[in-house]
């Protein structure tokens, strides 16, 4: 008997499993022509030969040099297609394969699915111009430079001859009637459409042509297919997967699951020693009860987490194997968090209302002096996360991101201000997940509410004031990718509701049609005429506002009763 | 169908993965790097002289085979803690186990004298002036362990990577040898107790993770070193209670435990840090996360209380011995390191989650 799908294998290791695979496409009844490398060593080839002999479906053809990207993968895929062409007359598809492919379908599946489709083509074919797989790389200068050195031996050669080629506008002419395809190697042509490939009289032409074309097995059938077939789908039945290097995704025993649920055809490359998915789908399997289309696309974004686990990793981790270099980092932080600065001074139980109108966990000053103040002045957060000031200022930016990555999925929000620890600053300001929002100078409500010394008090504002004043130029850098609300005291306290219902809009996180009480605001009455004698003592307190000596603010600022809606 | 078909992206600079992109920032000078050179050279000297404080017991080097997995370690009186030792990386695929026996006395010797995949030497000589048995080990690998794929852990570590239940050693190293990767981090992760240290029983031949279910879940500090270019992690457990208030001297926790080994290479600090610098970039940046393990270390098992204090007379331990004469007194007083935030192991898959390990897209 024999079928009407033959099948090339190209090897050149692990033999034994390609004669496993080999013996089960025959047991189907589909003949396969074997190309052995040439730089396979002879007794190898010849123990590999002598060791298929007894099937009759078995035809090895003359061997050619295969090197990665160069001519002889095409040139051994020709000899054994002609082979195929002329010693199995009845076969209809032929199908290309390598001995790291494995067959997940019955085989029967595949005839029956082709026989179905008797005048299709199935091979990935799209011209350079429409394909996003090589940004950035080689993908229409593969047809018109010249690669006379190996990408893999020689790179520095072979990027150097590139450039003086771009540099002297050489071009190579692409033979009159061809336009430049490119797709996966592995393709099921008719015989139709491979023998007019094959037969063509102009294929000396195309030949020395593709020859020195880059990776011709990624472009010499799908572009000449383009010239015969009547009907191309442009995909691979070949379920093949690609790491974040770009290189072929090699299966192993655990991802038989996977390679199950994607109902294609046939996958590679397959781990030689992957002995349980061998084992599997080379036993007899029962046929799909209704025909399934392949569908890679199933498994497809399993594969594309693991490139983007690599290549781009967990946003705000930093560990022995992700240290995004400074700059590098797609966020700094793993979740967005809030900091207000100033609120607390303002406002009577400024956290406990936050926390209830939020639902966010809300810190005090989590760079105070002495200790982090955590929520609930606890001394050991999530991520067992220690309050120690020592461990904090030993690496601030550290602690901070820890934080966040350790309560990732809820929102955390605290206070900061300039009398604690400044050190996280540029951090806060780069930190696109930071919302940041400062009142500035309410750091001088608390002394004036104070009972110290006037000339202690002065001596404080000055202080503050400067570090304050810093600070709002770190905000205000080019760099900062945050979002920094900044408001004067003075501004501020005309519409502080506003003001505060603007943030906690943008949050995000209140649930909406709930009545929530105003958080009261300290009594102000007085503090213009505070500033002013700081004025007096000849220490210019300007962060504040315009504060009007005679106290117009008082009586604004009375404490707020009505509830409030807060969306 | 993005991906399918086409090898991606060939010549991308940036998917190129090379290695300069972390050290460009960073590359030292001439001087320096011929200084790092100079350094190396003599920790190979160093390793090559140390050789004679070896005596060989029980050689069976002989059964190496090219491919072969080892395990270097150099050990003192860990008979509570080999049996799962072996068992452990045996099961990961470690092939032969290079071990250098520094004065033990409770019958760790005659243990391993029994064991047909274990050579062993021993030494009296002193640990610390051996570079706390860097130079021993280093010398066992520049004659065993040219072009394996090597192991530099110690008896109270326990390797751990992504998949390690279903895939062994040989397949990880197949995998990154495809990626041209030389050498797999990994974070010393410690596992504690619940209740005072030393007040629990352990049977060596269960599973450690049993009798020290907890370890601290964070937060772990980061930050690169020159001018080796490695990077330094601090912090869990021991930073949390011990070294509080003074966290500069808080044990360093990332190791490179494995190695595709050349005898040129050597260990600089533990094998927290090797030359050629390039061995401290198994991180390659400048973003994205490269495959990493967790070492389970579990030196907070029962006799931890006393070993400590024969460590603490020995001083065998730590460059300067009397800054840490508070660090043992912490663990002889056997203070209870279970809080309410600790996390219990639950596999690699949870760690990956914390953040703690990475697959590095390894599927």
């Amino acid at each position: 008997m024999s079928s009407s799908l033959g099948i090339i294998m190209l090897v050149h290791t692990a033999l034994d499993r390609a004669e496993q695979v080999a013996r089960h496409w025959t047991a189907a009844g589909c003949p396969v022509v074997i190309h052995v490398d040439r730089k396979v060593a002879r007794q190898v080839h010849d123990d590999f030969v002598s060791a298929c002999a007894d099937d009759p479906l078995i035809v090895f053809c003359d061997r050619h040099v295969c090197h990665w990207g160069g001519w002889g993968i095409v040139a051994a895929t020709q000899t054994a297609a002609e082979q195929m062409l002329d010693r199995f007359p009845d076969v209809r598809h032929v199908f290309l394969s390598s001995g790291a492919c494995l067959p997940l379908r019955p085989v029967q599946d595949l005839i029956d699915y082709l026989a179905d489709r008797p005048r299709v083509d199935f091979i990935e074919s799209a011209t350079t111009a429409d394909v996003s797989w090589t940004v950035g790389g080689l993908d229409a200068e593969r047809f018109t430079l010249r690669f006379p050195f190996s990408w893999r031996k020689h790179r520095k050669l072979f990027d150097r001859f590139v450039k003086l080629q771009r540099a002297v506008g050489y071009r190579r002419r692409i033979p009159d009637g061809l336009v430049p395809h490119m797709g996966s190697q592995w393709w099921c042509l008719t015989r139709q459409t491979l023998s007019a490939i094959l037969q063509d009289p102009k294929r000396p032409i195309y030949d020395r042509y593709f020859r020195h074309v880059w990776i011709p097995d990624e472009s010499y059938f799908q572009t000449l297919a383009r010239l015969y077939s009547t009907q191309i789908e442009s995909r691979s039945l070949t379920l093949s997967k690609f790491d974040y290097q770009g290189r072929p995704h090699i299966f192993d025993d655990d991802h038989l699951q996977l390679l199950r649920r994607s109902d294609c055809f046939v996958a590679r490359k397959i781990w030689p020693q992957a002995d349980r998915l061998y084992r599997t789908f080379l036993s007899d399997q029962p046929g799909a009860l209704k025909p399934a289309e392949p569908n890679p696309g199933k498994i497809d974004r399993v594969f594309s987490r693991a490139v983007e686990r690599r290549t781009r990793g967990r946003d705000g981790l930093y560990m022995q194997s992700r240290f995004p270099r400074h700059g590098s980092e797609n966020g700094l932080t793993a979740f967005p968090y809030s900091v207000f600065q100033g609120f607390s001074e303002l406002f009577i139980d400024f956290e406990d209302w936050l926390a209830n109108t939020t639902g966010a966990r809300v810190h005090g000053h989590l760079f105070a002096p002495e200790r982090a103040e955590f929520a609930g002045r606890e001394t050991l957060v999530n991520g067992a996360l220690s309050d120690s000031a020592t461990l904090r200022d030993y690496n601030p930016t550290a602690f901070l991101s820890n934080l966040i990555w350790n309560t990732r999925g809820e929102r955390q929000c605290f206070q900061f201000g300039p009398a604690d620890t400044q050190k996280i600053n540029w951090f806060l300001a780069r930190d696109k997940n930071a919302q940041v929002s400062v009142v500035t100078g309410a750091w001088a409500v608390p002394l004036f509410r104070s009972n110290q010394n006037f000339a202690e008090i002065r001596a404080q504002a000055a202080r503050l004031q400067k570090i304050e004043s810093e600070q709002l130029e770190v905000l205000d850098s080019v760099w900062t990718k945050a979002r920094v609300r900044i408001w004067s005291m003075a501004e501020f306290v005309e519409s502080p509701i506003e003001h505060l219902q603007t943030v906690i809009d943008e949050m995000g996180v209140s649930q909406p049609g709930h009545l929530i009480e105003a958080p009261r605001m300290v009594d102000l009455s007085g503090f213009g005429k505070f500033l002013q004698n700081l004025k007096n003592q000849g220490m210019h307190p300007f962060l504040m506002g315009d504060f009007p000596v005679d106290d117009v603010f008082g009586g604004q600022t009375r404490p707020y009763h009505k509830p409030y809606l807060v969306q | 169908m993005l991906g399918v078909g086409i090898r991606m992206a060939i010549t991308r600079s940036d998917l190129a993965m090379g290695k300069a992109s972390t050290t460009d920032g960073n590359a030292p000078g001439w001087v320096r790097r011929y200084r790092l050179r100079l350094k190396r050279k003599r920790l190979l000297w160093r390793s090559f002289r140390s050789r004679h404080a070896l005596t060989p017991v029980s050689d069976k080097t002989r059964l190496i085979a090219p491919t072969d997995i080892l395990a270097f370690t150099t050990l003192r009186n860990e008979i509570e803690r080999l049996p799962w030792f072996l068992r452990h990386y045996r099961r990961l695929g470690v092939d032969h186990f290079l071990m250098v026996d520094n004065g033990s006395d409770d019958g760790s010797v005659t243990y391993l004298l029994n064991q047909p995949d274990v050579s062993l030497w021993q030494t009296q000589a002193s640990y610390r002036q051996a570079r706390f048995g860097l130079d021993w080990l280093t010398w066992l690998q520049m004659r065993y362990g040219h072009g394996h794929w090597t192991l530099m852990v110690d008896a109270d570590e326990l390797l751990i990577y992504a998949h390690h239940d279903s895939r062994t050693l040989h397949d990880l190293t197949r995998w990154l040898d495809g990626n041209g990767q030389l050498a797999f981090d990994a974070l010393m992760l410690d596992l504690y107790p619940k209740g005072p240290l030393g007040s629990q029983t352990h049977d060596p031949d269960t599973d450690p993770t049993e009798t020290l279910p907890w370890f601290d879940p964070g937060p772990y500090r980061v930050r690169r070193q020159q001018p080796l270019g490695n990077l330094w992690v601090q912090g869990g457990v021991r930073d949390r209670v011990f070294f509080a208030d003074r966290p500069e001297r808080a044990p360093t926790l990332n190791k490179i435990p494995l190695v595709r080994w050349n005898r040129r290479f050597a260990y600089v600090n533990s094998c927290h840090s090797a030359l050629p610098r390039h061995l401290n970039h198994a991180y390659d940046g400048p973003g994205g996360e490269a495959p990493s393990g967790v070492l389970l270390h579990t030196k907070f098992l029962p006799q931890v209380v006393a070993k400590s204090q024969e460590e603490k007379r020995r001083r065998q331990h730590f460059h300067d011995p009397d800054q840490f004469g508070p660090y043992y007194d912490g663990i002889i007083a056997g203070p209870d390191l279970w809080t309410a935030r600790s996390e219990r192991f639950a596999g690699w898959a949870h760690l990956q989650t914390l953040g703690l390990m990475s697959s590095g897209g390894w599927r």
